[in-house]
């Protein structure tokens, strides 16, 4: 028998909060069915890819870098990989290594950030980092030690933590001695026990029973847990290599949202970031993140995307006990560049940003001018796969007062750490309100 | 005991990177102290509280490139005492004003395929040419120090310490070689705002004035430094259209370049 009295009901949150960036929600239920979801983006596009043209390569770096303020190091590195790769040279090495290290601080920073100020809290029902602190105090000053400590590996190799500008195509215009470096060891060693600490920690959260099968793209390298260099894979067939982006990744529009979403030619939503890499790179951490995982009982492959919180804190301890075994082998190097001329042709950079996958593709003339530029931040990736989320996540908790399961959708959708001023692509949204 | 009342802060985000009011959280060290004196009344970056107004201080970044936010900045104009804008974006339309230089149409079509969904104005422009801002702290992005202290100025009701001498001061402060002098690299620190205590020359590279104007900067002076250089008109215009090109100095003379331009 048909009910006609169904029960509709919307969740509006109208800005979401502790996500980098403007973006809204709007969820609308029919009985216990959900109708919609949009995961909506009103952040103004700031065209980066257009103005890019007629900028010189080796602007690349320092302009890009202004699409986020969390994560400049991550356009920097896909960036300068991306140059490199059109002019046919390789940065090998000390200077390879030292592009690691600055890495390192990078994903210590910002996973702290993410781990301590924006996610925690809502595993614990406070509205921010500050209220947390009245009642745990202690945790949330090791937090920010932390998270300090990645800052001062970024401000030592990059010059400052936000907007570095010491990295170049090729290198660095500066390369820093052994002993600038060994500045850090005591820190970083202190800051791999407050990582420890954070795996323990957040596994004894409490987490909603949710699990998806997703398809995990993250890069992969030979030897090591990957940060700028690799192949594409997956765990649903795909292994190809950077170049071959384009040909299995497309940016569609989708009507009821107006926004670019990034997909898989073949499958569709894909996941990146920390869960992705963990999953598909498990064996390329080292011996004490394993542990570290091990001991919080995660091991791959975990599903439960807001288990990630864990992962974040293991991928800590990996970066600072990458970051001192650089440290420990560290050589400055003979010159802070590789020197080339720039030739014309089509480069194509990809690495491992704190949320993720971050790809750059650009063409260039013989004078190194940019003549087009093609930037895929990972927030653009995975927001098809968080709106899949909420599809999913919300029939299970539709018995929650509205509140609740407001509070609930928030959280699902903080998993990624969803940065979206990164999202150079995203459109102006048309907001349906009822 | 009457307690007193601490002031409500409120931290507000336009057209922008997120780094300025990342700088905030930067303090690791005075975060929690900095939320003893203040009441962090907006701050979504950080929390979902958001406490109704008139707030006593506003800080906001990012340019104003939509409608939506034309208006919204009037908006909080309105309930906050004080209007402080951050950084480069804030106070000259930021990196994304280089669309004032060229149609706008084309950056949309360059990037979007279906252009007709963005709402967007022809021009990036700072806050001040909608609404009064009060105070304006220059860089791309803000030095954290410099932000503290101008929190803690407006607390106590005093100047903040922000100084208005070109980045050349800071290098020699800090010992540095001139890079310009001595190594021919062309600099902008001549004619940029001082904040970032000479970042590029201490990292052997010449400044890209990501602080900004100067007061009275000598634009033309550099100019023709750099031409000694072998700096070409084309490369100068890029030179003065960057994180500070909407700004009015540097956009006078990137206009002279593009004038001069083959």
């Amino acid at each position: 028998m048909k009910n006609d009295k169904v029960n509709t009901k919307t969740i509006k949150v109208d800005y979401l909060a502790r996500v980098e960036g403007e973006g809204a929600l709007y969820v609308k239920i029919k009985g216990n069915t959900v109708t919609d979801v949009k995961f909506k983006i009103f952040e103004p596009p700031r065209f980066f890819e257009a103005f890019l043209r007629g900028r010189s390569f080796c602007e690349a770096p320092d302009i890009t870098a202004r699409i986020c303020g969390i994560c400049p190091v991550a356009y920097q590195m896909s960036s300068s990989h991306a140059m490199e790769d059109a002019f046919g040279i390789r940065v090998d090495g000390q200077l390879r290594a030292l592009r690691r290290l600055l890495y390192c601080g990078e994903w210590i920073e910002s996973h702290a950030l993410h781990v301590y100020l924006l996610h925690a809290p809502d595993f614990f029902g406070y509205d921010d980092a500050i209220q947390m602190a009245k009642d745990y105090p202690d945790i949330v000053q090791r937090g920010l030690q932390l998270k300090k400590t990645g800052n001062e590996v970024v401000i030592l190799i990059g010059g400052r933590e936000i907007h570095p500008i010491n990295v170049r195509v090729g290198g660095f215009y500066k390369a820093l001695t052994k002993q600038e470096l060994n500045s850090l060891t005591e820190k970083l060693k202190r800051a791999r026990d407050i990582a420890l600490e954070a795996v323990s920690w957040t596994a004894k959260f409490d987490y909603p029973d949710f699990e998806q099968d997703y398809e995990f793209v993250a890069l992969r390298h030979p030897d090591e847990y990957p940060f700028n260099e690799g192949k594409l894979i997956s765990n649903k067939g795909l292994d190809i290599f950077v170049h071959e982006y384009d040909n299995h990744f497309i940016e569609e529009q989708v009507a009821y949202t107006n926004a670019l979403h990034s997909k898989l030619k073949e499958r569709g939503a894909y996941f990146v970031g920390p869960l992705a890499r963990f999953n598909l790179n498990f064996d390329r951490l080292s011996p004490l993140a394993k542990e570290a995982a091990h001991s919080a009982g995660l091991s791959p492959v975990c599903r439960n995307p807001f288990k990630s919180i864990i992962v974040r804190s293991v991928e800590m301890v990996y970066a600072c006990d990458e970051a001192l075994r650089i440290i420990g082998q560290y050589e400055k190097p003979e010159i802070p560049a590789i020197p080339f001329q720039p030739t014309a042709g089509t480069g194509y950079g990809c690495t491992e940003a704190p949320r993720g996958i971050l790809y750059h593709r650009y063409r260039v003339d013989d004078n190194g001018r940019i003549l087009d530029a093609k930037i895929v931040p990972p927030t653009s990736q995975n927001q098809k796969t968080i709106e899949n989320d909420l599809w999913q996540f919300i029939p299970k908790y539709l018995d929650l007062p509205s509140e609740e399961l407001k509070y609930d959708c928030e959280k699902a959708i903080r998993n990624y750490d969803p940065c979206i001023s990164c999202a150079t692509h995203f459109l102006k949204f048309n907001i349906d309100r009822e | 005991m009457v307690q007193k009342r601490k002031p409500k802060l409120a931290v507000w985000k336009f057209a922008s990177c997120d780094g300025c009011q990342l700088t905030i959280l930067d303090c690791e060290d005075e975060l929690l102290t900095l939320t003893d004196k203040v009441d962090i009344s907006v701050f979504l970056e950080a929390s979902r509280t958001v406490k109704k107004g008139p707030y006593d201080i506003s800080l906001a970044e990012g340019s104003i490139t939509t409608q939506h936010d034309a208006e919204r900045i009037k908006k909080i104009r309105k309930v906050s005492k004080l209007l402080i804008g951050l950084g480069a974006c804030a106070s000259a339309g930021g990196i994304q004003s280089l669309r004032n230089f060229t149609n706008v149409k084309d950056f949309i079509s360059a990037v979007y395929p279906s252009p007709e969904y963005i709402e967007t104005l022809d021009t990036s422009t700072p806050f001040s040419r909608h609404v009064h801002v009060d105070y304006e702290l220059q860089g791309c992005p803000i030095n954290k120090h410099q932000l503290l202290d101008v929190i803690s100025a407006f607390l106590h009701g005093r100047k903040p310490n922000t100084t208005s001498y070109s980045v050349c001061i800071e290098c020699k402060r800090r010992g540095n070689v001139c890079v310009m002098v001595a190594h021919g690299i062309p600099c902008m620190g001549p004619v940029t705002h001082a904040g970032c205590s000479a970042l590029c020359p201490t990292y052997n590279r010449g400044c890209y004035g990501c602080y900004g104007p100067k007061e009275t900067p000598n634009t033309a002076s550099l100019s023709n430094w750099f031409k000694r250089l072998g700096v070409n008109e084309a490369d100068l215009v890029r030179y003065f259209r960057s994180y500070y090109g909407n700004s009015e100095h540097f956009y006078k003379e990137s206009k002279v370049h593009m004038k001069k331009r083959s």
